[in-house]
């Protein structure tokens, strides 16, 4: 048997890539195209050289203290200098990511611009002539500079604008309050229109207007006003505030404004609300304008004289057209511009990203002691070398650099990353398997099996094909799966005699892979003989019953007691071994000392395996039952699915139809649709789903699988690519 | 047990968001910063990065302390928006000193002629309220609450503040201090009302506020023409001090006699006993420092809500650290940067 389990063809998936761990020394002048080019390969992880001091550190505590010591300073890195204390801001290439980080915040600057003027950047990147990352920053300086002044210029020409449509609205508005208001104090109001603007003044700007107001009406009685405009949301607080402030002492008009105008800043439309208040005396007056002020509400002047109102709304109205005219020409030209860096940004981006990303990884490196050359560490798969190694040479060639790379195999203490080469298919599945935990390395891979196990047993739960003559399939397949409850939680087991086998434990098949198996199968696998002598047969195998429990009752003994007591030998004669080997070679104290902190981490607690196996045979035995039991799950779900769909059929489709009225017929089906739709389709899709999904975590990889490992990251610009978007 | 169905989430957000919180490793590289892109540069690896990403390079001490404020008032928002009763007028509560410290900002801004719109940016935003901007109109404090407090949660506590007295800056300052006391009675009020371990913990957060406050108000107002009984009645009227304490305090007329007062009490000596005599400089890092480890304690139990007060005292605290820092990195005085900064972790 185990030469047939050796002669298996190897399964890609089944185990993870091979890893090795490599040091890479580059050329200082060649680094940057050396580590580029890496990063199109995709093939390499590199690992951070300045965090190394850290992490030694914490596994100095976790394993044995001299070792690690000695593995740091003298064996493996002797060209390496630590910077544990120098902190990320003082690498090596922090200036260049700060760069990088600039100009992407300027490509940003770009993208919101453009988005907000409702331009579409082009998806397609335009090929244009490479630029160097210097050009690149000139350019992008150059554009933002000039973006950013027809911005501001725009925005003062927004404002003035806006004032002046302001001003317009004021004037025909407010001038209809005026005139209703004439009837009442028409003394007083004729003494304003004197008092209240000569036309002259207001020709220059509107931005003089508010100071023309303050200059405004000075007679010390009678009623005066101030007009103004004001948002609308901020009105009722506004008029409170007027009321408290004068005692009540005020009339306040107000009118909704025709157009919405447009804040300069946000770009968002306003709405805004025309008002005019009448007051008596000074003091009322500077309290008002205080807090029109304080509630950015705008003060204009309204002449009283129709005459002069008639003159200064059509000097207003050609002021706007003219200003319209210029805006839009100021837009126009923005537009275009925006348009033409539109053509290059997503080019642009990937590129900073990309620098950036490959300056990011340079900061990883570490200068060796001549300071000419950078060393760098990290994982590759082995099959990866050649593909490394090749396109380590193109970098050398390229850059016209007299020295090449070197690239060497290491060793590690660390154990490697996973990697499982996948395709778009499998890929789904393994990422199933990875949401548990990512494999531990060369671990038995239960993605394989959840290639085919995931979609058949989620399409045995939701047993549905159609509504008509699924009902009949999903029964068939009922039958079908049953028997091969037991089965597969055996394949389980199995695949944790792949993996002792692989990590060469024989003790853990002998006492506890086989009496796992057949503790399993007398009972389980015999429940599912029955099951199906049953339905042959109708005839009762009482012969077997006994025998079969028997075997499981030994069974369990046979995998609580013999390990640890194996182990407890074993470790004795090892451990007595030892002690004479160091005896003889006392004299060498320098080799001794990290075998002896070793021998302390090793040290053998025969109670902690004991109980260590009891648990263990505990958990197996529950857990044989319980999981048993959360097989039938896949009968219940499928059920219950039935029953719906029956329930739906026939309590709300066929009673409507039992009915000659069309409406109820109608309801009747809507409802059946509905229900149809969301309850058997969706819900269901989502409670098989989950359940297949539990089945895998639980029932499935609880027996064999660790997941304690971590994922092959490399350097790649397509990952980082993928990430952004 | 029925804490979780109101508060549950919330307090799994509030430590999530505390979690969040700069580390002594993150100051220790923020002290090494020798410009203020470098601070960026660290801060955009934390929290604070969405923040700060998109500010054009030449940054100042103002900008970094307004992005990390304005993180510290979305997540304030995010809280109160999802908050219940009576969680969510707690979280009001906790806004109530910095609508104090805006109102006084703003009137004494206006008393010195300054541009109402500078003055309001200067303004807290998790103290600002609608109508701040009119508080300029005011001349005096009865026209003050007539105007504009009146509206807001502010103006019960004007009760004992309503003199048709001008304003200047000794009344000013009077009245900040009337306001405090009675926002923190009020709230030491409110949290006993909640009960629980609520008012267990906020009571000792609040009653070092208050003996916090009596403390300050002793030695800034020696020298001061405030008279004895004036002082004595600024005292909140709860905590470790009341009401034996305040008594003693009220009649102190140096810092060395200030000290004498507080030794008596066992929590407080050991802050006093950092500092040597005659000084009063350090005395805030040494309160800070106590605050803060008090505001640490308040995580350690659960169901309550001291953690969100908490929260947000220490958020301040980090933000003040930054500025610290960022001025200490911006004006060369990095031999300084020491002097105020308070860990949090």
């Amino acid at each position: 048997m185990d030469r047939f389990i050796d002669d298996l063809p190897p399964m890609d998936l089944m185990r993870s890539e091979k890893m090795m761990f490599v040091q890479l020394i580059i050329p200082v002048e060649s680094a940057q195209r050396a580590v580029s080019y890496l990063g199109e390969l995709g093939l390499l992880q590199f690992r951070d050289l300045w965090l190394r001091y850290e992490r030694c550190r914490f596994q100095v505590k976790e394993q044995d203290f001299v070792v690690a010591f000695n593995y740091i300073h003298y064996d493996v890195f002797p060209l390496l200098q630590l910077n544990s204390d120098k902190s990320p801001f003082q690498r090596t290439f922090v200036n260049q990511v700060k760069r990088c980080g600039e100009m992407s915040r300027k490509l940003r600057f770009f993208k919101e611009q453009i988005n907000k003027a409702g331009l579409q950047s082009s998806v397609h990147p335009v090929s244009g002539p490479d630029l160097d990352l210097e050009e690149l920053e000139i350019q992008l300086a150059e554009h933002e500079h000039e973006l950013i002044e027809t911005n501001s210029n725009s925005e003062k020409l927004r404002q003035t604008y806006n004032e002046l449509l302001e001003f317009k609205m004021v004037l025909q508005k407010a001038g209809g309050f005026l005139v209703s208001s004439n009837g009442h104090a028409v003394a007083e109001e004729t003494e304003l229109s004197e008092n209240v603007y000569s036309m002259n003044d207001y020709a220059d700007t509107a931005s003089l207007l508010e100071q023309d107001i303050r200059a405004g009406p000075s007679n010390q009685s009678g009623l005066r006003f101030i007009s103004g405009i004001i948002c609308k949301s901020k009105v009722l607080r506004f008029e409170r505030m007027l009321f408290r402030a004068t005692r009540g002492n005020m009339l306040f008009n107000q009118a909704p404004a025709d157009e919405e105008i447009m804040d300069p800043v946000t770009a968002e439309m306003v709405e805004k609300t025309i008002f005019v208040v009448f007051f008596s005396g000074e003091q009322a007056r500077t309290k008002i304008l205080k807090i029109c002020e304080a509630f950015g509400a705008n003060c204009y002047p309204v002449s009283e004289d129709l005459t002069k109102q008639r003159q200064i709304i059509r000097e207003v109205l050609s002021r706007l057209s003219e200003l319209e005219a210029t805006l839009d020409a100021g837009i126009r030209h923005r537009n275009k511009a925006l348009t033409s860096i539109g053509f290059h940004l997503t080019k642009w981006m990937n590129m900073v990203r990309r620098e950036k990303a490959v300056y990011d990884t340079l900061n990883m490196l570490n200068f060796d002691v001549t300071k000419k050359c950078l060393v760098g560490e990290g994982w590759c798969p082995i099959f990866a070398k050649a593909q490394i190694q090749e396109v380590l040479q193109r970098a050398t060639f390229d850059s016209n650099s007299q020295v090449g790379t070197i690239f060497h195999v290491m060793d590690s203490m660390e154990s490697p990353p996973t990697y499982f080469r996948t395709n778009r298919f499998t890929n789904a599945f393994q990422e199933i398997v990875d949401a548990y935990g990512v494999a531990r390395y060369q671990e038995a891979n239960p993605a394989v099996y959840a290639v085919i196990t995931f979609p058949f047993l989620f399409a045995v739960m939701f047993g549905d094909w159609g509504h008509g003559i699924c009902l009949l399939l999903g029964a068939l397949v009922l039958i079908a799966q049953e028997r091969k409850l037991s089965n597969q939680m055996n394949l389980g087991i199995i695949l944790s005699y792949f993996d002792a086998r692989f990590f060469g434990s024989s003790l853990d098949i002998r006492y506890q892979f086989v009496p796992q198996l057949i503790f399993l199968n007398s009972l389980f696998g015999y429940l599912s003989l029955l099951i199906i002598i049953k339905w042959c047969t109708g005839s009762q195998a009482d012969l077997y019953h006994i025998l079969l429990l028997l075997l499981a009752t030994v069974a369990v003994p046979w995998m609580l007691f013999p390990k640890p007591f194996i182990l407890r030998k074993l470790h004795t004669e090892r451990f007595q071994g030892r002690t004479y080997g160091i005896l003889g070679t006392s004299e060498m104290d320098l080799e001794v000392e990290p075998d002896s902190a070793r021998q302390h981490h090793e040290d053998f607690n025969f109670s902690e395996i004991f109980v260590h196996q009891m648990i263990h045979s505990i958990e197996f035995v529950l857990g044989a039952v319980s999981n048993t039991a959360s097989y039938l799950r896949l009968w219940a779900l499928s059920l219950a699915h039935s029953e719906l769909s029956t329930v739906f059929y026939e309590k709300v489709l066929l009673l409507a139809w039992g009915y000659d009225n069309l409406v109820i017929r109608l309801v009747g089906l809507a409802v059946f649709a509905f229900a149809t739709a969301f309850i058997l389709l969706m819900m269901e899709t989502l409670s098989a789903f989950l359940h297949a999904l539990r089945l895998h975590w639980v029932e499935f990889q609880n027996k064999f699988y660790h997941g304690d490992g971590y994922k092959f990251r490399p350097f790649s610009f397509a990952l980082i690519n993928d990430e952004e978007d | 047990m029925t804490f979780n169905i109101h508060g549950g989430y919330l307090e799994a957000i509030v430590r999530g968001y505390r979690a969040g919180l700069l580390t002594a490793a993150d100051y220790n590289n923020l002290c090494q910063c020798e410009t203020l892109d470098d601070i960026k540069m660290h801060l955009s690896a934390t929290e604070y990065g969405p923040y700060l990403q998109n500010e054009p390079s030449p940054l100042h001490t103002t900008t970094i302390v307004e992005k990390c404020t304005l993180k510290l008032v979305d997540e304030y928002k995010h809280m109160l928006c999802q908050a219940t009763e009576p969680l969510s007028t707690f979280l009001e509560y906790i806004t109530y000193g910095h609508m104090i410290d805006n109102v006084v900002l703003i009137v004494t801004g206006t008393l010195h002629e300054r541009d109402v719109q500078e003055l309001l940016e200067k303004c807290h935003p998790l103290g600002m309220f609608d109508s701040i901007a009119t508080l300029a109109v005011a001349q005096n404090m009865r026209e003050l609450y007539r105007l504009v407090l009146v509206d807001t949660p502010l103006a019960p506590y004007f009760s004992e503040c309503i003199t048709s007295e001008d304003l200047d800056d000794m009344n000013i300052e009077i009245m900040r201090n009337t306001l405090y006391k009675a926002y923190l009675e009020d709230f030491y009020k409110f949290c006993q009302k909640l009960g629980g371990a609520t008012a267990e913990i906020m009571s000792d957060l609040l009653a070092f506020e208050a003996d916090r406050r009596a403390v300050n108000i002793t030695i800034n107002s020696i020298g001061t023409e405030l008279t004895r009984d004036d002082r004595r009645k600024l005292y909140s009227n709860f905590g470790l001090l009341y009401p034996y304490g305040h008594e003693e305090l009220a009649v102190c007329e140096d810092i060395d006699q200030v000290r004498g007062v507080m030794e008596k009490y066992p929590p407080y000596q050991s802050i006093f006993s950092k500092l040597s005599y005659g000084e009063s400089q350090m005395l805030d890092k040494a309160f800070y420092e106590e605050e803060v480890k008090r505001l640490c304690l308040a995580f350690e139990q659960q169901f309550h809500y001291g953690v969100f007060f908490a929260y947000m005292r220490l958020r301040e605290q980090e933000i003040r650290n930054l500025m610290w820092i960022s001025e200490c990195v911006a004006q060369n005085q990095k031999s300084r940067v020491h002097d105020s900064v308070v860990f949090i972790f």
